[in-house]
């Protein structure tokens, strides 16, 4: 027997509290892995990416499989919420559709059962789905350690191509998205060279607010993917846009300004060209299809 | 060694206990434990969904679960499928529509389409399509199988 690749021994914990899924973590000094979905991990661990001797399952955690959403006080999602669940709650729904987006296209739908916004998050890619919707929804990492508790920006939270600034012993707990205006839509896509079933080649996310006429922009985020060392907010772009009209001209002319943004590198998804220009297509369409999503509303 | 963990799950609807050490997965415990054979190891690393399995009613890839984490968990595999020595609609399908050539490929596919049609009973096309993306054929070029699928939807829906 034993045709199939195994992984290398390690144990297992499962605590169902977060200090002690800390406490774990630390005594384990740097040996130890966080599995939540496992879609990314056991893939890194089986083919020695990675190893470890520990791996902590925080998915009996409570506060970490939370999906909490009010009009007026918006979402606390716990790091280990799978996608599926995310994308099948009508009001996350309606109220992030960028990150709806995104959750629908990582993976299939056998990995959308297990992988989590958090673990995304936590693996830190560059062309990670989730993050530029996290981005412009302006979302926020709430970490727990053995010394307590911090909350920090994501934009604060990738720090190079799968580096974060988690701390040792230190594990995201949940995510928080603030509530949204009235007025407010938004939308991710990304290129990738097939249907569905893979990694991002440039990828952009929009959010776009409305004043109260819809014949302005109030506000505007824009977010790329895949073209930097992390997720990257495209803040210039995105303040042209502010008592702007939402017409295709001036999505167009963010679109440029977003290009301005990326600084992708040359590999075998794409080439510098390519993916800057399609920065600039992706901004495009995403803020048209957010603003057709606040129209629809 | 690392110690083995005992576990209890259900699995097709019978109460299931079983040893494991932490690094096996879920499939490794299926095929080379509990002799369910039926769950294919194709890419092992959760892209080509040969292994898919229902884990509390969702489809997941076999290979890509610790056989540690289904404590209390209900599995059906693709040995749970056929009821009282009758081929499940999509089998029967599958069979008759020859969406199937080698077969490595075929048990992911109607389990994930189980997990479609519970949801969907009368999916399009492009929805079969969107959901089955996780599931790799290498033979068929997919048509028959979309067909297939379609076709044990139609049959459904008549029975009841």
């Amino acid at each position: 027997m034993g045709g199939l690749t195994t992984l290398s021994g390690f144990e297992y914990v499962a605590p169902t509290d977060l200090t002690a899924a800390a406490t774990a973590l630390r005594d384990a000094g740097g040996r130890a892995c966080v599995l939540a979905g496992g879609t990314d991990i056991l893939v890194q661990l089986r083919e020695g990416m990675r190893s470890a001797d520990l791996v902590i399952d925080v998915k009996k955690i409570p506060e970490l499989l939370q999906l909490e959403y009010a009009p007026d006080s918006g979402l606390c999602l716990g790091a280990a919420t799978p996608c599926y669940q995310i994308y099948t709650t009508a009001d996350v729904v309606n109220a992030y559709p960028a990150l709806v987006d995104a959750t629908r296209i990582i993976g299939g739908w056998q990995i959308q059962s297990r992988a989590s916004v958090g673990g995304n998050l936590c693996n830190s890619s560059p062309a990670a789905d989730s993050i530029p919707p996290l981005l412009v929804h302006q979302a926020v990492c709430h970490l727990a350690g053995p010394e307590g508790r911090r909350s920090i920006p994501v934009s604060d939270f990738c720090t190079a191509p799968g580096k974060n600034s988690l701390q040792p012993g230190e594990l995201l707990a949940t995510l928080t998205l603030p509530p949204q205006p009235a007025n407010a839509g938004s939308a991710y896509q990304r290129f990738i060279p097939r249907n569905e079933m893979d990694i991002a080649v440039a990828s952009a996310a929009s959010w776009i607010e409305l004043d109260d006429s819809r014949n302005a922009i109030k506000s505007a985020r824009i977010a790329l993917g895949a073209v930097a060392p992390t997720p990257v907010l495209a803040e210039e772009a995105s303040q042209f846009l502010v008592g702007k009209a939402p017409t295709e001209e001036n999505f167009s002319e963010a679109g440029v300004l977003a290009r301005q943004v990326a600084s992708p590198i040359d590999d075998m998804r794409g080439t510098v060209e390519f993916r800057v220009h399609l920065a600039g297509v992706l901004t495009q369409r995403t803020l048209a299809l957010a603003h057709q999503r606040v129209q629809d509303s | 060694m690392t110690k083995k963990t005992h576990v209890t799950t259900t699995i097709n609807g019978e109460e299931t206990e079983f040893l494991c050490e932490p690094r096996q997965s879920l499939l490794e415990v299926l095929r080379e434990v509990l002799d369910l054979t039926g769950s294919k190891e194709g890419c092992n690393n959760g892209n080509c969904g040969a292994c898919t399995v229902l884990l509390d009613g969702l489809p997941v890839d076999s290979c890509l679960v610790l056989a540690v984490e289904t404590e209390g968990a209900e599995i059906t595999t693709i040995e749970g499928i056929a009821q009282q020595g009758h081929l499940h609609p999509l089998q029967q399908c599958f069979l008759e529509g020859a969406a199937l050539q080698c077969g490595i490929c075929t048990p992911g596919f109607i389990v994930g389409a189980k997990a479609l049609l519970d949801r969907n009973p009368d999916p399009t096309e492009e929805e079969i399509r969107f959901n089955l993306a996780g599931n790799l054929c290498r033979c068929t070029g997919y048509d028959k199988i979309v067909r297939s699928i379609q076709e044990a939807a139609d049959r459904l829906q008549s029975a009841t």
